[in-house]
């Protein structure tokens, strides 16, 4: 199962829906699957805090991350992020809900609670996507 | 309902989609005919201060939205914790879900380390939420508390700025209570003196400032327990009702009657064991 492709790799850095252009192939717009294009929409996010709060986590644990570099060595990041990388892999399939318990426990989300807990809960989303796209779309070959 | 278009889980947190729907509809109501409709605010006096025993928090009760008063017995000092409390000022919403969140995160906490939280947590972890939402949150928070390390009033501004400081007061009836505080306070002052200043405080904001009203909540923490007086005080101004409006039996009369029995048989009976070991 090629789960290296390039598509998904980008995907796993800054996971986000529905910002940016929608590309499909040949990295022109998919007018088929999401509808005629608008530049002025696609610049900016509409809200103050939209952009920071796509990037929060990141930003965070790219902040932690360096610190602990500096404080500790490379060695402590370096095996705290393998072991992220091996909990992030314990999922289900990407259409079905998957409770990512280990990389919560190690992040230390188990024990606080903010509004990513509270507010869009994805077990409780009207919509689901189509099985089929998604896992293409996941494997990189879409 | 299957999407096609939806090519990754959506992530939790805030949900952005409505933002270029409301700029447009905020363009359109624009001609005069309808407003957006304002969110209720608190609109408030606060009022908080420290003293020999413990701290001493004031409250009035009144929630207005735009100019009508929405609420006449509002909450307005929320419980963080077992020795920790919070005054909230700004958007209504806002402070109720920021201290729920707050308490509940500290009750984790203390769950974990089997310890009372300390008002520095409390102030720091909201100091980090606020923080991050630039403000978009309008809560201003008076949190109080008794820790170990002694009795603490701290003011979180709604851009996650805080100050920690003897005496307080916040909201849109603030210079009015600050006032009386000012004049008045003292360090190390005894328990009752505390509380009628703070009574006085609140009941300056109450009478100044269109924006608080009706009763005065008192909140007072001490080493030993809490005591939360709602309300401490009522206001000269209710209003009488000069009529009931409940309606007494009978008031109907019954036109026509008309009873059909329905009749139930047991077709199946099942027993199911509880264990109750």
């Amino acid at each position: 199962m090629n789960t290296r492709g390039l598509r998904s790799q980008l995907k796993d850095s800054v996971p986000v829906t529905g910002m940016g252009p929608q590309v499909g192939a040949y990295g022109v717009q998919d007018t088929l699957r999401s509808g005629f294009s608008s530049v002025k929409n696609e610049l900016l996010p509409s809200h103050a805090l939209e952009l920071s709060e796509k990037n929060f986590q990141l930003n965070q644990d790219k902040m932690n991350f360096s610190n602990l570099r500096n404080i500790q060595g490379l060695h402590a990041p370096l095996k705290l992020q393998m072991e992220y990388r091996a909990a992030r892999q314990i999922q289900r399939l990407p259409f079905l809900q998957s409770s990512h318990l280990a990389l919560d426990t190690l992040k230390g989300n188990d024990e606080s609670i903010s509004f990513e807990d509270i507010l869009n809960d994805p077990a409780q989303s009207e919509m689901m996507g189509e099985p089929h796209i998604m896992v293409e779309y996941k494997l990189g070959m879409m | 309902m299957a999407l096609s278009n939806v090519l990754e889980i959506p992530t939790s947190g805030f949900n952005f989609e409505n933002v270029a729907r409301n700029v447009a509809l905020e363009g359109l109501l624009e001609g005069g005919q309808t407003k957006t409709p304002k969110p209720m605010k608190t609109g408030t006096t606060i009022a908080g201060l420290v003293c020999k025993e413990g701290v001493v928090l004031g409250a009035d009760t009144r929630a207005t939205s735009g100019e009508v008063v929405a609420d006449k017995m509002c909450a307005k000092i929320h419980y963080i914790s077992p020795n920790i409390y919070c005054c909230g000022a700004g958007t209504a919403a806002d402070t109720e879900k920021t201290t729920d969140l707050l308490s509940s995160n500290l009750t984790i906490f203390s769950m974990n380390s089997g310890r009372n939280p300390r008002v520095v947590m409390a102030v720091n972890i909201l100091q980090d939420m606020l923080f991050r939402y630039r403000g978009q949150i309008g809560a201003s928070l008076i949190l109080g508390g008794v820790d170990c390390n002694g009795n603490h009033l701290y003011t979180v501004g709604p851009y996650g700025s805080i100050d920690n400081v003897p005496y307080l007061a916040m909201g849109s009836g603030d210079l009015a209570a600050l006032g009386i505080l000012e004049d008045r306070f003292k360090p190390n002052m005894e328990m009752e003196e505390a509380k009628e200043l703070v009574r006085d405080a609140i009941h300056s904001g109450i009478m100044s400032d269109l924006g608080s009203g009706n009763n005065i909540d008192i909140c007072v923490i001490t080493k030993q327990g809490v005591d939360y007086i709602r309300p401490y005080q009522e206001s000269e101004y209710k209003d009488k009702r000069q009529k009931r409006y409940k309606y007494g039996p009978g008031t109907t009369s019954i036109l026509t009657e008309k009873i059909v029995p329905l009749e139930l048989e047991v077709v199946q009976e099942t027993v199911q064991r509880m264990d109750t070991a």
